[in-house]
């Protein structure tokens, strides 16, 4: 195999994980639809939920054209195994209550925005593009869990107590974003991609005085869960691709 | 169920269009205080590009005249049409009128 058809297909992989992490999550959210605590914050998630998956739908496009062999973005999202998804864990964990889908949220639209930032310089000239406006939707999904994290954490008792439970229950995943691999390695050195762990000093400015000022107590920092962009998941995935994927494989071919 | 929620106080929402020069009311929604309200609006009232700014107001602050004095307030003005600038002719070469 050439020096290039080696990059090409590390990019292909590198746009499915992005891509993978922006689907998973926008499925999650989805569940919102209809039973969020108010019918605002119902078309707030749901927004956000749209914007995740109008990245997917680009980034897993684009996947399917580097991997070159003929899947489109429906091949990619509808008919791979939960063994073929290479998003990180957090995006799978369950919504929970409204305190855990907050800091889930928080946590990994804190990590989006640098990430885009940053792959805006990508030499990947689709990856920058999707970088380049997706950054803008990011910066609003951000600032829409701050607003509720400083609500909530520094609000009544009940729901302080909610979101620090939260956060000790999602916190040990947040490190799995900043790992780097092989993969990761080889993109950032050619421009493709954006090193993961160069990320995490901005991320963590932003996510330890949001933290600071929702007066919330870090968690012990012990345990990292990780293998997600290996394949290896939890039992949540499987739901969640159940339910996404159960129409397209039932009646393939069937549109609308 | 349990006892009912405190409801979030109403807000009615105005949206400067893209082309307009002046805020328009577009509806109203609930939110706790008005830097919610401004977001929620966002969400709720600008999906497809409707605006490029926006203005809450609490509900309750805002006064108004009441129906049931609709007779009173509106009827005494239909058969006053000298109130309408129709009577002044307009002189040549008047453009922009």
């Amino acid at each position: 195999m050439s020096v290039a058809a080696a990059a090409t297909e590390q990019t292909w992989v590198y746009a499915l994980r992005l891509g993978d992490d922006a689907l998973v999550l926008a499925q999650r959210l989805g569940e919102w639809s209809a039973s969020a605590p108010e019918l605002e914050e119902d078309m707030a998630l749901s927004n956000i939920a749209l914007d995740l998956l109008g990245q997917a739908r680009t980034l897993l496009t684009r996947a399917g054209e580097l991997e070159g062999a003929g899947r489109d973005e429906d091949a990619l999202a509808y008919l791979r195994n939960e063994r073929e998804f290479l998003n990180v864990l957090l995006v799978e964990q369950d919504n929970g209550d409204f305190a855990q889908t907050i800091v889930r949220q928080l946590l990994f639209s804190a990590y989006q925005h640098e990430l885009y930032g940053a792959l805006r310089a990508s030499t990947d000239p689709v990856l920058a593009g999707v970088a380049g406006k997706a950054v803008k939707e990011v910066a609003y999904h951000r600032d829409h869990a701050l607003t509720w994290t400083l609500r909530l954490g520094d609000g009544t008792d009940e729901s302080r107590a909610r979101m620090q439970r939260a956060l000790e229950r999602l916190w040990p995943y947040a490190g799995e974003l900043f790992e780097a691999d092989a993969l990761t390695d080889r993109l950032a050195a050619d421009g493709v991609a954006v090193d993961p762990a160069a990320l995490r000093p901005a991320w963590e400015a932003f996510v330890l005085d949001a933290l600071a000022r929702a007066t919330l107590t870090l968690p012990q920092d012990d345990w990292h869960p990780t293998g997600g962009r290996a394949g290896r998941h939890e039992e949540a995935l499987g739901l969640l691709l159940a339910e996404l994927q159960h129409v397209h494989r039932s009646h393939p071919g069937a549109t609308w | 169920m349990s006892a009912p929620r405190a409801e979030w106080p109403l807000w009615e929402v105005f949206v400067r269009s893209r082309r307009g020069l002046s805020h328009q009311h577009v509806g109203s929604l609930h939110a706790p205080d008005a830097e919610l309200a401004v977001r929620n609006a966002r969400d709720v009232y600008t999906r497809r590009q409707e605006g490029v700014s926006i203005w809450v107001v609490p509900a309750a602050q805002i006064g108004a005249s009441s129906p049931d004095e609709k007779d009173a307030f509106f009827d005494p003005a239909v058969d006053k049409a000298y109130r309408h600038p129709t009577f002044y002719a307009v002189p040549e070469g008047v453009e922009h009128l």
